[in-house]
């Protein structure tokens, strides 16, 4: 059974003696979304191509639909030529093709002016969400931190908003404090209160945990960060492929997130900042692009965002990501989105809940996830569980899931777990074979 | 892989591993990790004039990093040092993928049987463990 040690939690809507039911739809708002109907699955090639794949680690990287691709392919075919530096149309076109998606980001995660404008330039391109981290780390926290102040991260963390922080307080002497949730992977007020005050001057978290899945409370964090005077980082890469965002509604003073885990090309990530403090920040890279002018010893930088990004950046993926959101965004939908994941997120932890042998790492409340399910077949190795999943075609992720701290505090036996993660164009029938591969498992090790 | 945990002589490696236990009076311990796992494994060994009069192992891990040191265990024992470096280069070098000849296969034995994880990448250092350990100590 689910272990109920771990149910209790004191910020749950449900009573503590809530017992799970798999059918009881109504009392947690099951989205009544028929999940064996499929609209999307053709739409990317890969899982249309190969109906034998189930696959379940969008949380890792998402599938591509083929727009993405075509985009890809089209901006070499009919406007490749490198932006920014040509003073030829092709170039101008290639220039204004990732203004356009600078713009389009800005006014997907809400950096608009009072006039509803998007706040383009805010929008800084690097290669993914750890490099976004590190800019921010890097370039701007030294600004600010002084031996004894505090940076505040959350345990959920992923490595990429986690080491780049150990490594700035070890170079400013300034200590990382951590935000531990209930054993269900809720934050709780109290200890939002506990760890955030004068000594902090940032606060760092993760909108949605790879791990457990759980939304965190970005806009209280970030609301005790400024009544403290300090400024809060969103690391959004869980949480751009399956909700809406607001910067201004979140209280961000930074966000990142990656193109590729919300269906565009891998290589491309995006750093938001608020202006004022992408100025102060100094850039991590230099060289090519990112200079105003250059003399024999010297150097001044140009304007934001370009003195973010020395070199040619990878414009076709920038490109294909604009497309990507597109998709998202406006062909799909969040809400399609939501209420999709939703009802398969509540169909897979019913399934699951009826499995003896499975323990669910983190909430066993299937709203608490976005995306992800986390869990552990009991007395049997992740790594076992994901290879002899692969079997049967089942993609599921094995391991730290870049999380250690996490699982090392969670106290996961070898420090591992699986890893299913869900995404709008998975169906009940990826579900069902998932269900299927798990029974199978149990039976290759209890016959 | 398919062969690997479909075979019951290497899974009874994994539940029920004979040469698993804690060894009153070993000669030689060593201990061996795979961080990116959470493998933990130590190996003992009683050597004496020259032969491993004894081996067994301690730790937790997959099933493959288990039985691939039970397998292993079983092996050594009662082997000059001298042989059993020779089956673990034996061993090392099948799991990367090199050719053996018959005669080698069949001195690796049940070991054998883990020939396929060369071609799974991500589980050659599972089934490598306990034999790099013991690589590491002769």
């Amino acid at each position: 059974m689910i272990d109920t040690e771990n149910v209790t939690c004191d910020t749950c809507t449900a009573p503590s003696e809530f017992v799970f039911d798999a059918s009881d739809e109504a009392s947690r708002g099951w989205p009544r979304v028929d999940i064996e109907l499929n609209p999307f699955k053709g739409d990317f090639p890969l899982l249309a191509e190969h109906p034998d794949i189930a696959f379940l680690d969008s949380g890792a990287t998402a599938q591509r639909p083929a727009c993405v691709l075509e985009a890809q392919k089209r901006f070499y075919e009919t406007m490749n030529a490198n932006p920014l530096r040509g003073l030829y149309s092709l170039s101008v076109e290639a220039t204004e093709a990732i203004a356009h998606v600078r713009a389009q980001i800005a006014e997907l995660i809400g950096a608009v002016d009072e006039r509803g404008r998007a706040r383009a330039s805010e929008v800084v391109f690097c290669r993914n969400t750890s490099e976004a981290l590190n800019i921010v780390a890097k370039g701007f926290a030294p600004h600010v931190l002084e031996p004894g102040d505090e940076v505040v991260i959350s345990i959920m963390e992923h490595h990429s908003n986690l080491i780049p922080w150990q490594q700035v307080c070890r170079e400013t002497g300034a200590s990382l404090v951590y935000l531990y949730p209930t054993p269900t992977g809720q934050i709780t007020d109290e200890e939002i209160t506990a760890k955030i005050g004068p000594k902090t001057k940032i606060v760092s978290c993760g909108h949605v945990s790879n791990v457990l899945g759980v939304e965190n409370p970005i806009a209280k964090l970030a609301a005790a960060a400024h009544a403290n005077g300090a400024y809060m980082v969103v690391d959004a890469a869980q949480s751009v492929p399956h909700m809406a965002l607001d910067v201004d509604d979140l209280g961000a003073d930074f966000l990142a997130f990656s193109a590729h885990k919300a269906l565009g090309p891998m290589g491309v990530g995006v750093l938001w900042g608020r202006m004022e403090l992408l100025d102060m920040t100094d850039p991590v890279y230099t060289g090519g692009e990112m200079i105003d002018s250059v003399t024999e010893q010297g150097a001044t930088w140009a304007p934001v965002p370009e003195k973010f990004e020395a070199g040619t950046q990878d414009a076709a993926g920038i490109y294909a990501t604009g497309v990507a959101l597109d998709y998202l965004v406006n062909k799909v939908g969040y809400e399609t989105i939501s209420e999709r994941e939703r009802a398969l997120v509540h169909y897979t932890m019913g399934r699951m809940a009826e499995l003896p042998f499975i323990d669910i790492v983190g909430s066993i409340y299937w709203d608490r996830h976005h995306g992800a399910i986390s869990f552990n077949i009991r007395g049997i190795h992740p790594h076992d569980v994901a290879s002899i999943m692969d079997m049967d075609g089942v993609c599921i992720r094995a391991g730290h899931h870049c999380a250690q701290p996490l699982l090392t505090w969670l106290q996961v036996e070898n420090l591992a777990c699986c890893r299913a993660s869900i995404a709008f164009y998975n169906d009940k029938y990826d579900i069902d074979r998932f269900i299927d591969s798990l029974n199978h498992v149990w039976s290759v090790f209890h016959g | 892989m398919g062969n690997l945990y479909g075979s019951a002589s290497f899974m009874e490696h994994n539940t029920h591993p004979d040469y698993k236990y804690e060894m009153d009076a070993p000669t030689h311990t060593h201990d061996g990790i795979n961080p990116s796992c959470g493998d933990e494994l130590t190996l003992s060994l009683r050597i004496e004039d020259g032969v491993i009069a004894e081996a067994a192992f301690t730790g937790h891990g997959c099933a493959i990093s288990q039985a691939s040191a039970d397998i292993m265990a079983e092996l050594i024992t009662d082997e000059t040092v001298a042989e059993a470096k020779r089956l673990s280069g034996l061993f090392l070098g099948m799991i990367r993928g090199e050719e053996l000849s018959e005669e080698d296969f069949e001195d690796l034995d049940e070991a054998a049987q883990l020939k396929d994880i060369s071609h799974m990448p991500a589980r050659v250092k599972c089934a490598e463990l306990a034999w790099r350990t013991l690589d590491g100590m002769l």
